[in-house]
């Protein structure tokens, strides 16, 4: 290589002595820092028109004079200028990491450079989310985008993430963002049928994007037309770089583990609370304690039964049952990615191997998946290309937090219950011990004796052409097809009597095949004249999307041996079903720059699509926005501060048309038979009016950089009025029906978003910093009257003037010092309308008011990355604040001061025990309920603040791996979820219990597992 | 620039292609669903029209119409001289003690189900024209469907509203008149309630016309002796004496079947008659292990170790007192279980009985009350049709009979199968201590549908 660089050094010398004043041809070579050719690089002799690419060898050749100034330009890299008369044609170009220059993909072929963004798109490198232990593309997303806030339901493997970009813009309709792969809108909803929902983007291998654009205002959405309010999240995946073959190899392996225990009772405790709380209602019915039938007897009865007796003998002997929900977690992971290219052919391909262990016993994932993506350029004009993702997931899930076979809900069983039963040795609670042992079913008897396996077989594919018609105008045409083919198994052995009544096993086999095709053709036109910038995009989209669905299910087996249902002697269940959307649309797009100062931007959709009413079956949504980049103007010019300023402002309108399938058809169903006969019924009320949800946004920002653009900023600000909610509208009875869908509701969003990136230190020692932080206030503002609750005890409720989902409950006001009663507030209103804030130990009085808020008022995050010489570490934090749980589905039972035998949680102790005592739980009442009606005293604190994962790595000197074939060697550990700053009492507070999660009823715990902490240790080496 | 010029007419041709695909697929957006089918396609066929008719009876046979808790309802209501009821269900146990409110479960889940039967009804009566085999058959389909929509409205408005007699009927309140299929919703269908008499008028209607085109047999449906068999009810509650035991008469003379030779076939239709709907029954709802739930087994019924196949949550206790109504030797005192210490009556521990609407015992005390009341003997006289009864009971027959007599002879023969109330109010009896028109005895019309619709006035009390 030296002696090439030398060569060609020479050669350039040479060359520029007879080029003088002439118009010669020079020779260059355009690389990287590490000396990597640039392939694609522009080239252009600056004030003229005459401008080349660099080859794959990064070469180029280009005729100039002398004394021009040479402008080498590259996405992703700092422009350079250098003059014609310099002495070396060897072009190093810098890594641009400054975002002002990054170009931003806008959908349909479209990008910009991001300073000439009118609209708002937040941008996620894959790079930054490469490697890490993060499941699913959406939960990667987490704190890295202003305004996008993602919430985990649990650390299940492989389950929902709720995102949220800007708020919740739907109260029945889905709230989830329209996720786009590379041009494919994909499924991106649940398709299981038993626990929690799943998530099918977990078929995706996250190393595989190149970059994931989120489209967040009107303006940016316009052109997903009514599938927009929800914000858009485009996933571009990697592509092929002309230049020599990268060869890149990553192995890791590591381990994970729940982040946290709650501390339950231990043998000791217990005994002391349940034989005072037993006390108390002895004394309180005038029972002798000794009488056989108190309910101090009782108590004693209990921990003697359900610890096989062993409680008798050693009443100190204690099992904290959370070991046998929680494991250790085994992660391996290797990828293998291939990228290279000549100037006409470019490929990316990429292998996927991953096996994690979850941190809850019987919960495993693995994946496997391949990757081909093809470019080439098959003549002048004509380009083409295919992109093909292949992928297994096999997933062993978990019950549904709502079920006693969670293993989680181990947690109320006695502390004194033995994990194994003494007189058989098996787990506590098999037969043919005796299964009632156990206050409550014993989950590892579910997890050991059923199980519960989920594969799922996708593909993403998607070709297209590209034909250059005239200068500046392309025509491409694109074809994708997202096939997702799942089954699930489930089989309950005869041990599982207790909890599923099955004596003699129950199988059930289900299946979804759901297909996806979509097709996108569109005009791209770019036209530089002058002063004058001007695009547009111009096309169509059609795509079509099937779901068939079967299951059935047996009981009756031979034996546990025969699982499948072929031995079922009877099968009880079965079903087929199908379900289908299509949606057919136009768009447009187009952009105007003046003088690199003024810009406007116009975009529009029309959408029609198989869910909306006859009479509303086609949308238009059309967006505004222009921008005006200060800093190019001459009192800004030469500002030694401001390097850059922009001020933008969008508005436009966009839909939600995740309204279901048909909502708005009159439909029969032929569910309706009668004495063995078929019949069918009316079932749904026809409206031909009813079509997508409508929101309307008004986003004004700047972007901004200084010094250089060493520190660069987005501040926005935005407004977003959601009408025409899709409501359940009561209708009289009389009419056969108890209600309609109509769009009638309206609800809104308010917000800022701010985000900082900066270089704090450059030279040897790197230090950047990104941060963003987020405000949202939304707001319900017309509901016709409707009442909307959800979530756990209903809480969560949807209310015009406040949040959706609000809870809504009687307000705690804490314990009676005098007699350890618990105490509410009675919040009823005045005769002269103000509130009574008297405090009553009769629940019944108590009015319920707004007591929280699921919704966080503030999204953050927080990234600094380091790097000296070979050394680089990366430390990623996120932060949710200023948002309520709801943990009633466990604290009824378990932080409920013995209202049951339930183990309680150690806090608990601190129990009222004689008048005076100031505390904040009530006295130990056993059977009596002191203080566990729902109130606000379970809805909690839910902020936290999270070291969401850190990496620190060494890449070893490419010169000294020289000798070893290797390019590069990099070493590294890194975490997720290592430490949590948090108020929360449970386990998580990132938690959507899977059984009641939904629009509305966020942020409820029951017994719903942690997320997973994990450290990794990878070495990364290429080629 | 030359080659683009060579190669434009493909391009143009690529965009052509665009166009017409564009074209092709607007039409793919009229994608329908599949478990179920649009509604204007889905009553074109007289197979429609049949399909729909048993969606009706479907509807009927929900829990909370003829599935048994209109009867149970009729049964509770205040009675608790013959009933301890101990179940947990506030909307029956407020029943029971005559202190319901506006949100009664039961009250709302009656009337909508009702309601929602009804527009079945409605929608099989708007396209009995489809059907074209015969005109048998559709005087059948049409038969049936008016059997069902008189027989529940009758029902709602003797739930729903006074009782005929109690003030002016003419003007009293019933329940909204719905007799079209709902489409979209307008304003129309907001409906005010119609008076007790436009009610009756209309079950009047209904029954006569369905009793006409009906055919004396039809498996399980509805038959013409159903329709005639129900008008005989109606017109009892209207005091129409005469058009009732008329109606009674061709029921009796007409329908060919005979008192069961035990008191006892009339029930357990599941483990005595292997399924089989018992003889006397005029009309009733099937239930099986598929398909139905007997809520009268639900509520009056109880788990009997000894006797296969029963079931129910042992909520109505059968007061010691109304047993011994019963004259000794009468075999229906011993019609009674006692289990647990309590007695529970025999006629609904079958977990999969038939839910009985109406049987031919009734017919013969109608047609007796109404000639003695009428001092006729159409058919028979009223101490043959009493006698008839009695002596089926393994009693000894009377030499005469008093209207109370006939009266007392219906409580009992037709005890815990939804009479109760009905003939309290019609023979204007006080109910325990409440007046045969306390408003405490007629449900409210639901909270729900009075928030909903401002068009509806409520009843006295709630």
């Amino acid at each position: 290589m030296k002696k090439f660089f030398l060569l060609s050094f020479i050669a350039s010398f040479l060359m520029m002595g007879v080029a003088i004043a002439q118009n010669t041809t020079v020779n260059g070579k355009v690389t990287d820092e590490s000396g990597n050719p640039i392939a694609g690089a522009s080239v252009l002799v600056k004030g003229t028109k005459t401008g080349v690419n660099s080859d794959a060898q990064g070469n180029f050749s280009i005729s100039a004079q002398a004394n021009k100034v040479l402008e080498v330009i590259a996405i992703g890299y700092e422009s350079r200028q250098v003059s014609t008369n310099a002495k070396s044609f060897l072009i190093v170009l810098k890594s641009d990491v400054r975002s002002l220059s990054e170009v931003v993909v806008t959908g349909f072929g479209g990008s910009l450079i991001k300073k000439e963004l009118t609209g708002n798109i937040a941008r996620v490198k894959g790079k930054d989310i490469e490697y890490m232990p993060t499941p699913s593309v959406d939960a990667a997303l987490q704190g890295r985008a202003a305004g996008v806030f993602v919430n985990s339901q649990s650390g299940k493997l492989g389950q929902a993430v709720t995102v949220r970009i800007r708020g919740n813009s739907s109260i029945s309709a889905s709230s989830q963002p329209l996720y786009v792969l590379d041009g494919i809108p994909v499924t991106s909803g649940d398709q299981s049928t038993y626990g929690g929902d799943m998530n099918p983007l977990t078929d995706l291998n996250p190393n595989d994007i190149e970059s994931i654009e989120v489209l967040k205002d009107a303006s940016a959405g316009a052109i997903y037309g009514s599938r927009a309010a929800n914000g858009v999240v485009l996933i571009t995946t990697k592509r092929g770089r002309a230049g020599k073959t990268q060869i890149t190899f990553n192995l890791q392996t590591g381990q994970s583990e729940a982040t946290k225990r709650v501390r339950m009772l231990n043998s000791t405790e217990y005994n002391e609370l349940a034989m005072e709380a037993a006390k108390y209602s002895d004394d309180e019915e005038g029972i002798d304690y000794t009488d056989p039938y108190s309910y101090t007897q009782y108590m004693k009865d209990i921990m003697s039964y359900h610890s096989f007796g062993e409680w008798d003998k050693d009443p100190s002997k204690s099992y904290d049952w959370q070991d046998q929900a929680f494991q250790k977690g085994q992660y391996r992971q290797a990828d293998l990615q291939i990228r290279g290219g000549n100037d006409k052919t470019k490929f990316f391909s990429s292998f996927q191997h991953l096996d994690q262990g979850g941190t809850i016993v019987g919960n495993e994932l693995s994946r496997t998946t391949g990757r081909l993506n093809v470019d080439q350029q098959a003549n002048s004009w004509l380009d083409l290309g295919v992109s093909l993702s292949l992928s297994r997931t096999y997933n062993r899930r978990l019950p549904g937090d709502n079920a006693f076979s969670n293993p989680l809900q181990s947690a109320a069983l006695l502390p004194m219950t033995p994990f194994y039963d003494p007189n058989t040795g098996l787990i506590t609670g098999t037969p043919p011990g005796d299964v009632n042992v156990g206050l409550y079913f014993n989950p590892r008897i579910q997890i050991d004796y059923a199980k519960y396996a989920q594969d799922v077989y996708r593909t993403f594919g998607n070709t297209y052409f590209k034909a250059k018609l005239l200068p500046g105008l392309t025509f491409q045409s694109e074809f994708g097809l997202d096939f997702l083919s799942q089954n699930e198994e489930r089989y309950y052995q005869t041990q599982t009597v207790r909890n599923t009544s099955s004596s003699t096993g129950e199988g059930t086999n289900t299946g979804a095949f759901v297909t996806n095709y979509n097709t996108n053709s569109y005009f791209n036109y770019t036209k530089v004249a002058g002063v004058h910038n001007f695009a547009a995009t111009l096309g169509m989209q059609y795509q079509q999307s099937q779901a068939k669905y079967n299951s059935i299910t047996g009981i009756g087996f031979p034996s546990d041996s025969y699982q499948k249902i072929a031995s079922a002697a009877t099968k009880s269940g079965g079903s087929s079903s199908q379900t289908d959307f299509r949606f057919l649309s136009y768009f447009l797009r187009t952009n105007y720059t003046f003088n690199e100062k003024y810009i406007v931007a116009a975009s529009g959709r029309i959408d029609q699509s198989s869910r909306f009413g006859k009479n509303a079956r086609t949308g238009f949504f059309p967006a505004i926005s222009a921008g005006w980049i200060l800093s190019n103007e001459k009192f800004l010019m030469d500002n030694k501060v401001i390097s850059f300023l922009k001020a933008r402002a969008s508005y436009g309108i966009v839909g939600n048309s995740e309204i279901g399938n048909f909502p708005q058809m009159g439909l029969f169903t032929g569910d309706a038979g009668y004495a063995g006969a078929a019949g069918q019924r009316p079932s749904q009320l026809r409206n031909d009016d009813l079509k997508w949800e409508t929101t309307s946004q008004l986003d004004a920002g700047i972007d901004f950089g200084l010094f250089n653009n060493r520190v660069t900023g987005e501040i926005d600000y935005y407004e977003k009025n959601t009408s025409g909610l899709l409501l359940n509208v009561n209708i009289p009875a009389t009419t056969g029906f108890s209600s309609m869908v109509r769009n009638v509701g309206k609800l809104e969003n308010k917000g800022f978003e701010f985000v900082l990136n900066t270089q704090n230190l450059i030279g040897a020692f790197k230090w950047t910093t990104s941060f963003n932080i987020a405000l949202n206030r939304g707001k319900v503002t017309d509901i016709q009257g409707q009442v909307i609750e959800g979530g756990v005890g209903s809480m969560n409720r949807v209310m015009e003037g406040e949040a959706i989902g609000v809870f809504y409950t009687a307000e705690w006001a804490g314990v009676d010092p005098a007699n350890g009663d618990a105490l509410w507030y009675k919040n009823t209103k005045n005769a002269d309308g103000t509130i009574d804030r008297t405090k009553t130990n009769v629940f019944s009085q108590a009015t319920r008011v707004v007591t929280g808020n699921p919704n966080p008022d503030i999204i953050l995050g927080l990234t600094n990355t380091f790097s000296f010489k070979g050394f680089d570490m990366s430390v990623f934090f996120n932060g949710v604040l200023g948002n309520e749980n709801n943990i009633y589905g466990m604290g009824r039972y378990s932080s409920a001061s013995m209202r049951y035998e339930d183990n309680q949680t150690y806090d608990q102790m601190a129990r009222w025990q004689k008048p005076g005592d100031i505390t904040n739980v009530p006295q130990a009442r056993l059977f009596y309920n002191n203080g566990a009606q729902i109130s606000s005293r379970y809805i909690v604190d839910g902020s936290y603040i999270r070291l969401r994962t850190a990496s620190i790595g060494y890449t070893f000197d490419s010169k000294k791996l020289n000798k070893f074939k290797l390019e590069k060697l990099r070493v590294y550990v890194s975490g997720q979820n290592l430490l949590t700053f948090t108020k929360y009492p449970y386990w998580d507070p990132e938690v959507n219990a899977d059984d009641f999660d939904s629009n509305i009823a966020k942020g409820s715990d029951f017994y719903t597992p942690p997320q997973p902490r994990t450290i990794l240790f990878g070495v990364n080496i290429n080629f | 620039m030359k080659i683009y010029n060579k190669t434009i007419n493909k391009y143009l041709a690529a965009i052509l292609f665009t166009s017409v695909l564009a074209t092709a697929c607007e039409k793919r957006l009229d994608v329908f669903p599949y478990q179920s089918i649009s509604d204007d396609k889905a009553l074109l066929s007289e197979g429609d029209v049949k399909v729909t008719l048993v969606g009706a009876y479907d509807g009927a046979q929900a829990v909370t119409v003829y599935g048994g808790d209109i009867m149970v309802m009729n049964e509770l209501i205040g009675n608790g001289e013959n009933i301890n009821f101990t179940g947990t269900f506030a909307g029956l146990s407020d029943a029971f003690k005559a202190q319901m409110n506006a949100n009664n479960s039961n009250a709302l889940g009656t009337w909508s189900a009702s309601y929602s039967t009804i527009n079945r009804i409605n929608n099989v009566l708007t396209a009995v024209d489809k059907v074209t085999s015969s005109t048998a058959n559709k005087n059948s389909v049409e038969g049936e469907a008016l059997f069902l929509r008189g027989s529940i409205y009758f029902e709602l408005v003797r739930l729903y509203a006074k009782a005929v007699g109690d003030g002016d009927y003419a003007t009293n309140p019933g329940v909204p008149l719905v007799l079209t299929p709902t489409g979209n919703v307008t304003d129309a269908d907001y409906k005010a309630r119609a008076t007790v008499k436009a009610v009756y008028d209309q079950v009047i209607a209904d029954l006569v016309k369905a009793e006409s085109l009906l055919p004396s047999s039809n498996g399980v449906y509805a038959t013409k002796w159903s329709a005639a068999a129900q008008l005989s009810r109606v017109y009892l509650a209207l005091k129409n004496y005469t058009e009732a035991g008329a109606a009674a008469n061709r029921v009796i003379t007409g329908s060919g079947k005979t008192l069961a030779t035990e008191v006892g076939k009339n029930w357990f239709t599941f483990i005595n008659n292997g399924g089989t709907t018992p003889g006397e029954y005029l009309f009733s709802m099937k239930v099986t292990a598929q398909d139905g739930v007997n809520a009268l087994n639900t509520y009056f019924g109880r788990t009997i170790s000894t006797i296969a196949g029963t079931a129910g949550r042992s909520d109505c206790k059968i007061r010691p007192a109304h047993i011994a109504q019963y004259e000794d030797g009468d075999v229906r005192k011993t019609y009674f279980e006692l289990s647990g210490g309590n007695y529970y009556t025999k006629k609904h521990l079958d977990r999969f009985g038939d839910v009985p609407v109406i049987r031919l015992s009734e017919l013969y005390l109608t047609r007796a009350e109404a000639n003695q009341r009428n001092n006729t003997s159409v058919g028979a006289s009223p101490l043959s049709d009493v006698n008839a009864i009695r002596t089926r009971a393994g009693l000894p027959a009377l030499s005469a009979v008093t209207l109370a007599d006939i009266l007392k002879e219906r409580r009992l023969e037709l005890a815990f199968e939804g009479q109760f109330l009905p003939d309290a109010k019609r023979t204007q009896t006080a109910v325990g201590t409440l007046a045969w028109n306390s408003p405490k005895l007629i449900l409210p019309i639901p909270q729900r549908e009075i928030d909903v619709n401002k068009q509806l006035v409520q009843n006295e009390g709630y």
